[in-house]
């Protein structure tokens, strides 16, 4: 018992829970200049929930009753989850500040978000991963309609929270049919049920199909994509960077760690649905997002894209593919975190940018933010020296490596189409005349700072490529040797 | 047997007429009381299989809370429901389609016999219903095996109550309000002020 107890304090999600209810009690109190104090301690609290979570812990009697579980994949990709929250929360400070928005609930419904995002990466059980969707989505809406008085953040609130409400109608029926056709809610147990089964019912595939759609609109594949657009630009720029960020990474999680552990006997089904959930992505995302004209649009398509391409490692069912989507994920982070810090500081004419023609001659102006946009997007497209080159190469190899020929061909197809839009982007900031130079950038330090690092990160990738896939390797192992 | 098989007939009677009524009463507020009627019926339904504790939580939440809500809606929003009606009629065929169309595909499914009950799982071995209290058997593992869940719902009621108070609670400026720290605390040294008012002067104050 002195063993648990003493477990008991280094439990990330407790420790995670308990900071931000206490950091929830001070706002209320502290008067004065709250928002600063409240984000800079939530920022503290997640600096502290990712170094017990990275540390090796026994948590045998914690994970009670089997609700949640532990493996190299939850960790890595809570930590990724941890590590987004973190630079969202420091790259977007001037950003809600310079909007007013300075509600210091902000900080701890980001936290409280992540709460339910560390449960759901490694829920082992239906209830607890419905449990853990609908705290990480509840905080999703109230943040997205945070901006009150405006029409569209109040639109894009609404909408999600419909959509989401009904996805969640959805993914529950699928659970309360997989419950009544396998007599179990846990994934081992399920997976030990339809493992032994002789005919596969009807019913238990229906319960499969529900919860999968519940879950791709978490990740907004196409066709449950519609609110993602609508969503990303009428939430504030800074909400919009912690929705492209980190719930993805949450979903894409969970949704490798449904179809590989209870269900992964049951491979024919749900591969037909992921390869049209990916190809129809892959293809949304690249063709849609030409006519965009705002920023925002477009990066909510091209979220997308990239979640088509991450679903293709999932449909090549082995340790290969799982590697290839944690390095992409990886690099997805990493490429988002550095476009949204530029477009949280960078102001043209006195108002953040958001439209693409606002870019227009920017290189003039500011040559190395144009730069460092530039690697972005060549990253973006996939493009060699830059680390989204490597995403899609594992990606890729993994596909050709289980036979997916026409999968991987449609990625790069697709991955072709999309980098029209991408460099169509470079090509205003270097090539178009500046309409006038009133740029201004008031990026703060620790911004800059995350800025330059993950620029590093994306174009010295190829240097030290092991350093990365040698995490991903890891976090990979586990889920085929059953 | 027999009396139970009245009661059945009689309330899902009631339940299905008032689910009617409905979407067919003209007065909204009417609807909303058959709304009402009907969960009621619902529920007594739910008594008769023995699931008292999914009874009383269909009162306490549906008639409680949603239809109460919906009430208030009603009544509190100028909503044109005449207006909202408009092409009904054109619509018409097109739902009873679909309706149609749901009704064949469920006769199928009952048909060829894929979602019959011998394919679920047994839960035989599992206590009926009506012979235990399932408000204590839910009661016994809620806080027991399920401890963990239930603790999580709650933090989920928590963010609900501080994404409402976000979304809606804004600062009214001009309002004058009563501080009555400040007026208790009030003593004639603080608060009367004598001052030395020079002859022609006047004095700003």
């Amino acid at each position: 018992m002195q063993n648990n107890l003493y477990n008991l304090l280094f439990f990330p999600e407790l420790i995670l829970l308990t900071g931000s209810l206490c950091i929830l009690l001070l706002g209320l109190f502290i008067k004065k200049n709250n928002f600063s104090i409240i984000s800079n301690l939530s920022t503290i609290l997640l600096v502290l929930t990712g170094i017990v979570t990275y540390i090796d812990r026994n948590t045998s009697f914690l994970n009670f009753n089997n609700f949640f579980i532990e493996s190299n994949f939850i960790k890595f990709f809570q930590l990724l989850v941890i590590f987004g929250s973190i630079s969202v929360i420091l790259i977007s400070k001037n950003y809600y500040k310079d909007q007013k928005l300075v509600f210091f609930e902000i900080p701890i419904l980001i936290l409280f978000s992540t709460f339910g995002m560390l449960l759901l990466i490694a829920s082992n059980n239906l209830m607890a991963m419905y449990l853990g969707i609908e705290l990480q989505s509840l905080t999703l809406y109230v943040i997205a309609a945070i901006k009150r008085d405006s029409l569209k953040s109040s639109e894009s609130g609404l909408k999600y929270f419909i959509l989401g409400a009904l996805s969640s109608g959805i993914l529950l029926y699928g659970c309360s049919l997989v419950y009544g056709f396998t007599g179990n809610t846990n994934f081992d147990d399920i997976h030990s049920v339809i493992s032994s089964l002789e005919k596969i019912e009807l019913g238990l595939i229906f319960g499969l199909i529900f919860i999968l759609v519940g879950l791709a609109f978490k990740i907004s594949a196409v066709p449950f994509h519609m609110w993602t657009p609508d969503v990303y630009e009428g939430a504030p720029t800074s909400i919009t960077a912690f929705f492209a960020i980190v719930p993805k990474v949450s979903a894409v999680a969970l949704i490798y760690r449904f179809c590989l552990e209870p269900f992964s006997s049951l491979y024919n089904e749900w591969s037909q649905i992921i390869v049209f959930l990916s190809i129809a992505s892959m293809f949304l995302g690249s063709i849609a997002a030409i006519r965009q004209t705002n920023i925002k649009r477009l990066l909510a398509y091209s979220s997308i894209g990239h979640v088509g391409y991450i679903l293709i490692g999932l449909v090549s069912f082995s340790d290969e593919g799982t590697k290839g989507a944690a390095i992409y994920i990886l690099i997805y982070l990493f490429m988002n975190i550095a476009i949204f810090s530029i477009l949280l500081s960078l102001k043209f004419e006195n108002k953040y940018i958001e439209k693409i023609e606002d870019l227009s001659g920017l290189s003039k102006v500011k040559p190395f933010l144009s730069l460092s946009i530039a690697i972005i997007m060549l990253s973006m497209a996939g493009i060699p020296p830059f680390a989204g080159f490597f995403g899609k190469f594992y990606i890729f190899a993994s596909a050709l490596n289980s036979n997916l020929y026409s999968l991987a061909v449609f990625g790069v197809l697709s991955s072709v189409i999309a980098a029209f839009y991408y460099l169509r982007i470079i090509k205003v900031i270097y090539f178009d005349d500046y309409k006038s130079t009133n740029y201004e950038n008031n990026q703060t330090n620790i911004s800059k700072f995350i800025l330059i690092i993950s620029i590093l990160i994306i174009s010295l990738f190829i240097l030290f490529p092991s350093l990365f896939t040698s995490l991903s390797i890891e976090a990979s192992k586990g889920f085929f040797y059953k | 047997m027999f009396v139970y098989t009245i009661s059945f007939y009689f309330f899902s009677i009631i339940a299905i007429l008032s689910a009617l009524m409905v979407i067919s009463a003209k007065n909204p507020v009417h609807s909303v009381l058959f709304l009402i009627l009907s969960f009621v019926n619902t529920s007594a339904l739910f008594v008769l299989l023995g699931a008292e504790f999914l009874a009383m939580i269909l009162i306490v939440v549906y008639v409680g809370a949603v239809a109460v809500l919906f009430l208030f809606v009603v009544m509190m929003l100028d909503i044109n429901f005449i207006k909202l009606r408009e092409g009904f009629l054109q619509y018409l065929p097109f739902g009873v389609l679909l309706g149609l169309v749901l009704l064949i595909e469920l006769g199928m499914l009952f048909y060829t016999n894929n979602f019959s009950e011998n394919n679920l799982v047994d839960f035989s071995n599992l206590p009926k219903f009506s012979d235990v209290e399932n408000t204590k058997i839910l009661g016994n593992v809620l806080y027991t095996d399920y401890f963990y869940l239930f603790q999580i719902s709650g933090i989920i009621l928590l963010i609900a109550m501080i994404g409402s108070i976000v979304l809606t609670l804004r600062e009214r400026s001009g309002v004058k309000k009563q501080k009555i720290y400040n007026q208790v605390h009030l003593n004639s040294k603080n608060a009367i002020e004598k001052k030395k008012i020079e002859l022609g002067k006047g004095i700003d104050v």
